[in-house]
C-alpha cells in the first residue's frame, strides 16, 4: 500500500511491530494496547513512536502522550465506517496534536477530501491508481461549506470577502 | 456484507440466476454460454444446489457486467421455457403491474 | 426561492465532475460495485427492480418554474416522461441509465438542482413545511434555517459516513406539516420569553422496524447556536451509534438505549466545547441567505374579490373549500395541487403536467412551486381573484381533484412495482382505494382521514403514522397487508396500533371500507374526525368489525 504525504508517494519510515515482537531501533508503529501497557518506557527509547489507534476507543486516552507521539494512525475498517473522522478532528482541533495523522485501512480516493478536511496528513492508500491521483483529487472542490481545523475559507467566508470587495 | 456465495444455497425447484446490467440497470439472466441475456428463455436453468452455486459464482465474478446477481425460482412451461417463479420475478420480467402515467 | 450564486454553482459542477469520474471508473472496472455503491448512493442513485432509480432533492420543498421545467425535461430525455414525488421532498426517476446519469445531473445542476445526499448514511435532504414563508403565524421562514443547515451538512467531512441515514425536518408553525417528530432531528422554530429566535430540538424520531416519536432534548437552542448544537448531536451519534446491526444503527436506537436524558447530557457536554466557535451562525450569514430567498412583490388586494364571489360552479366551490388555504398576505391564497387522481399512482406527475404547472406558476404564483411530504404540489402565492381561472387550468391537466387531506389523498411508496426491497405492492392498493372512495360527497362526509401505505417495513410510505396505515408483508410468497389505525404524523404524532392479522391483497380495500363504515357508525358527532374517534374508542370496535366476518 503506497503511503502519500504532502501530495506525493513516499516511503514509510515506520516499521509496524507486532505486539509480541521485540522492539527494534528506529521508528516504530505499535498497537494501542502495547503503547498503553508501558507508554513511558516505550516513549523514552531512541527513535520515533507511532500508534495505531482503533476507531472504537476514545482518543482522549492519548492526551498524556500526544507531544511525544510522532504518528497516530487511525483506522477505517471499511469505507463506510466514519468514526475515525471524528477522532481526527478531536485530535487536531481539541487536543492540539501536531504530529502525523495517518489514515489506514480502506482508504480510497473518494475519501481524500473528507480526510484532509478532518486533519489527516498521511494516507495509506489501498490502490496505486488512487495514490497517483491524489493531487488531482485533493483539489477537486474549490468550495467547502463548513469550518473545520484545516482553516480553509468556507463558502460563507468567500461571500463575505466578495461583499467587502464590492463595498470598497 | 456477506457475499451471496457465502450464504447457504438452497433451491426448491428449477432456478435461474438473474441480475441487473451495470450500464443501464436492465434485468438480465445468466445464460449457459457464460453470458447474459435480457430474455428469460435464454437463461440457464439449474436444478441442484451445486449447479446453482456454480452458476451464481460465475455470475458474481462478472462484477463489471452485472450488479446484484442472485438465484431466483422459475416454473417450466409445457414448451420447456422458464417462466418467473414468484411475483417479484414476474414484475421484473413483465414490468410494473400498473399503467404508467404516460404511454411508453 | 433560494438563488444559487457563483460559489454554489462552482461547487455543483465540481460535484458533477466527481460523479462523472466515479461512473467512468465503475464502467471501466476500476471500481467494484461494492466500492461504487456508497458513492452512487451519496448521489441518490439506487438500483431497483427494473433499472437504476435517481432521487433528486427539492430542498425544503421549494422549486422555481425553471427548475420544475428542467425536472420535466430530464424526465423526458433520460427517463420515461414522468417522475415520482416522494414523502421527503424529493423527486424520483425510475428508469435512468447509469451511463447517462452524469449528463442528467449536469442539466439539473444548471438550474441549481442536485441529488447530493439524497441517500446514503449521511445527512439527507433537509425538509421543511411546504408552506414556509407564506402561511400565517410563522415566527420566521424555516427555509432560511433549512438552508443554513443544508450548506453546513453538504459534504460534511466528519459526518458523511454515519452509522445510518440521518434526516432533519424543520417547521415554524404550531400545526406541523413537516412531520418533525418522526425525524432523526426535528426542529421547531420559536421565540423564547425574551423574544429571541431559537429552536426546540427533538431527537430520535423515526419509523422503520422500530418506530419512535422524537423526544425533546433541548427546549430552546438559540438560533445562532443551531449549527453547533446539530454538530454536537451528530458527533455523539457518529461515535456512539451502533454499527454492528443495521436495524439498530439509527440514532433513535441510541437515544432509546441511553435514555433521552443521558443522551441529552452527552450532547450538552460536547456542545459546551464547540458552542463558541466558528460554528456560530452570525447575522451576516443569515442576512445573506435571507437575501437570496426572493419574496414576491405582493399587491394590496381585496380578501373577497368579485371574481371569487361570482364563480358559482359547484365543482369550483368544492375545490375551493378543499384545496385552497389561507395566506399570510390578504387577497392571496395557497393552492394545493393533488397528485392523487382517482386510479392514479400517488405522487406521480408527467413531464407535460410539470411543464403546465411551471407555466401556471409563472402566471399565477410568482414562478414558485412547493412540494409537500404528502406527495402533492402547491402554488404558494395565488391572488384570490385568479382562483377560478387557475382552477380551470389545473382541472384540465388533472391536478384539481378536491381530495386534499381526504381518504383518497393516499400517501404510498413505490412498493413492489418498482422497489427491490418491497414485500408487496403499494400502488395498486392505493389505486383501488381511490376508486372505492371516488365519490366526493362520501369522502367529504368522512372528513379528514390519512391513509399511508408502505410496501415493506422500511416505511417510506410512513404507514405507522397514517390515520390508517397499511404495511405490505410476505407470507409464503404471497402479498399480505397489516393494518394499523390511530397513527398521526403532526404535532400530536403517535404510532398507530395493529388491528389484527394481516389480510390478503384482494381484501385490503374491503377491510378499509369496513373500518370507515365502523367509524361513520361510531362517531360522536359528524365533526368528530376519524383520528379522534379512534383515540376515544380504541382499536377494539374497529377490530371487531373487521374480523367479525373474516
Ligand atoms: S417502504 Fe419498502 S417497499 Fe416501499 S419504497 Fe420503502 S423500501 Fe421500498
Amino acid at each position: 500500500m503506497p503511503l502519500v504525504k504532502a501530495n506525493v508517494i513516499v516511503s514509510d519510515d515506520f516499521v509496524q511491530v507486532a505486539d509480541d515482537a521485540p522492539l527494534p531501533d528506529g521508528a516504530i508503529l505499535i498497537s494501542a494496547t502495547r503503547l498503553l501497557a508501558d507508554a513511558e518506557t516505550i516513549l523514552r527509547r531512541n527513535g520515533n513512536t507511532g500508534v495505531v489507534w482503533p476507531n472504537n476507543r476514545s482518543v482522549a486516552e492519548l492526551v498524556p502522550y500526544l507531544g511525544r507521539l510522532a504518528v497516530i494512525a487511525l483506522v477505517f475498517p471499511t469505507f463506510r465506517d466514519g468514526r475515525a473522522y471524528t477522532q481526527a478532528r478531536l485530535l487536531r482541533e481539541r487536543y492540539g496534536f501536531e504530529g502525523e495523522l495517518r489514515a489506514t485501512g480502506q482508504v480510497l480516493r473518494d475519501q481524500f477530501v473528507f480526510m484532509l478536511r478532518s486533519g489527516f496528513d498521511a494516507f495509506d492508500v489501498k490502490k496505486d491508481s488512487d495514490a497517483e491521483a491524489f493531487c488531482q483529487v485533493a483539489r477537486r472542490y474549490s468550495v467547502v461549506y463548513q469550518p473545520t481545523g484545516d482553516g480553509r475559507a468556507t463558502a460563507h467566508d468567500s461571500r463575505r470577502a466578495l461583499q467587502d470587495e464590492d463595498a470598497r | 456484507m456477506t457475499s451471496p456465495l457465502q450464504q447457504k444455497i438452497k433451491i426448491t425447484g428449477p432456478s435461474i440466476v438473474t441480475a441487473n446490467r451495470t450500464s443501464d440497470g436492465a434485468v438480465i439472466y445468466r445464460t449457459a454460454q457464460q453470458g447474459w441475456s435480457v430474455d428469460l428463455a435464454k437463461a440457464a436453468v439449474v436444478r441442484t444446489a451445486d449447479a446453482a452455486r456454480a452458476l451464481l459464482a460465475e455470475a458474481v465474478a462478472d462484477d463489471l457486467g452485472a450488479v446484484g446477481a442472485y438465484i431466483a425460482p422459475v416454473s417450466i412451461a409445457d414448451d420447456g421455457a422458464p417462466t418467473p417463479g414468484n411475483l417479484r420475478e414476474r414484475i421484473r420480467r413483465n414490468g410494473v403491474t400498473i399503467d404508467l402515467p404516460v404511454c411508453a | 426561492m433560494y438563488a444559487y450564486d457563483e460559489i454554489d454553482r462552482a461547487f455543483l459542477s465540481e460535484r458533477v465532475s466527481e460523479f462523472r469520474d466515479q461512473v467512468a471508473r465503475r464502467l471501466s472496472g476500476e471500481l467494484t460495485e461494492d466500492e461504487f455503491k456508497s458513492l452512487r448512493l451519496m448521489n441518490g442513485v439506487y438500483l431497483q427492480l427494473h433499472a437504476y432509480m435517481f432521487r433528486v432533492a427539492i430542498p425544503y420543498g421549494t422549486l422555481s418554474s425553471a427548475q420544475l421545467r428542467r425536472l420535466a425535461a430530464v424526465a423526458r430525455k433520460y427517463d420515461r416522461g414522468y417522475g415520482h414525488f416522494t414523502t421527503r421532498q424529493n423527486i424520483q426517476y425510475n428508469w435512468i441509465k447509469l451511463a447517462e446519469l452524469p449528463d442528467a445531473m449536469e442539466e439539473l445542476a444548471e438550474v441549481g438542482i442536485h441529488a447530493i445526499q439524497t441517500s446514503g448514511n449521511c445527512v439527507r435532504n433537509i425538509t421543511a413545511d411546504q408552506w414556509s414563508g407564506v402561511t400565517p403565524g410563522e415566527v420566521d421562514d424555516p427555509r432560511i434555517w433549512a438552508e443554513v443547515l443544508r450548506q453546513y451538512t453538504t459534504l460534511h467531512p466528519e459526518f458523511s459516513f454515519l452509522p445510518r441515514k440521518f434526516k432533519i425536518a424543520i417547521t415554524a408553525s404550531d400545526h406541523d406539516r413537516a412531520a418533525i417528530k418522526i425525524h432523526d432531528i426535528g426542529l421547531k422554530l420559536k421565540r423564547n420569553d425574551e423574544g429571541r429566535l431559537g429552536f426546540e430540538v427533538l431527537v430520535g424520531g423515526g419509523l422503520g422496524r422500530t418506530p419512535f416519536i422524537g423526544k425533546t432534548v433541548n427546549a430552546f437552542v438559540p438560533a445562532r447556536d443551531i449549527v453547533s448544537y446539530v454538530e454536537a448531536v451528530l458527533r455523539v451519534y457518529n461515535q456512539c451509534g451502533r454499527r454492528d446491526n443495521i436495524y439498530k444503527a439509527r440514532i433513535k436506537i441510541l437515544v432509546h438505549e441511553l435514555g433521552a436524558e443521558a443522551f441529552a447530557r452527552d450532547v450538552e457536554a460536547e456542545w459546551a466545547q464547540i458552542r463558541d466557535s466558528a460554528l456560530v451562525v452570525d447575522d451576516d450569514m443569515v442576512a445573506d441567505i435571507r437575501s437570496r430567498f426572493s419574496y414576491p412583490d405582493y399587491q394590496e388586494l381585496p380578501e373577497t374579490p368579485g371574481e371569487l364571489v361570482r364563480e358559482t360552479d359547484p365543482h369550483f366551490r368544492t375545490w375551493l373549500h378543499n384545496s385552497v388555504a389561507p395566506h399570510k398576505e390578504p387577497g392571496y391564497a395557497i393552492v394545493t395541487l393533488s397528485l392523487k387522481p382517482v386510479g392514479g399512482a400517488p405522487g406521480d406527475a408527467t413531464a407535460e403536467q410539470m411543464d403546465a404547472i411551471a407555466d401556471l406558476a409563472d402566471r399565477y404564483s410568482f414562478g414558485e412551486i412547493r412540494v409537500g411530504h404528502e406527495q402533492n404540489l402547491a402554488l404558494p402565492n395565488v391572488a384570490k381573484r385568479d382562483l377560478p381561472a387557475l382552477w380551470r387550468a389545473l382541472d384540465r391537466i388533472g391536478v384539481a381533484t378536491p381530495n386534499v387531506n381526504l381518504v383518497s389523498d393516499i400517501i404510498a411508496c413505490p412498493g413492489l412495482d418498482y422497489c427491490s426491497l418491497a414485500n408487496a405492492r403499494s400502488i395498486p392498493v392505493a389505486q383501488e382505494l381511490t376508486r372505492r372512495f371516488a365519490d366526493h360527497d362520501l369522502a367529504a362526509m368522512i372528513g379528514r382521514l390519512h391513509i399511508n401505505i408502505s410496501g415493506c417495513i422500511n416505511a417510506c410510505g410512513h404507514h405507522h403514522v397514517g390515520h390508517i396505515g397499511i404495511l405490505g408483508v410476505e407470507k409464503n410468497g404471497e402479498e399480505f397487508y397489516q393494518i394499523t389505525i390511530g397513527g398521526r404524523a403532526d404535532e400530536g404524532a403517535v404510532v398507530g396500533t395493529l388491528i389484527g392479522p394481516a389480510v390478503r391483497f384482494t381484501e385490503v380495500a374491503d377491510v378499509i371500507e369496513d373500518i370507515v363504515e365502523a367509524y361513520l357508525a361510531l362517531r360522536a358527532r359528524p365533526d368528530e374526525l376519524f383520528i379522534d374517534a379512534v383515540a376515544r374508542l380504541g382499536v377494539q370496535p374497529f377490530k371487531e368489525r373487521v374480523y367479525a366476518t373474516r
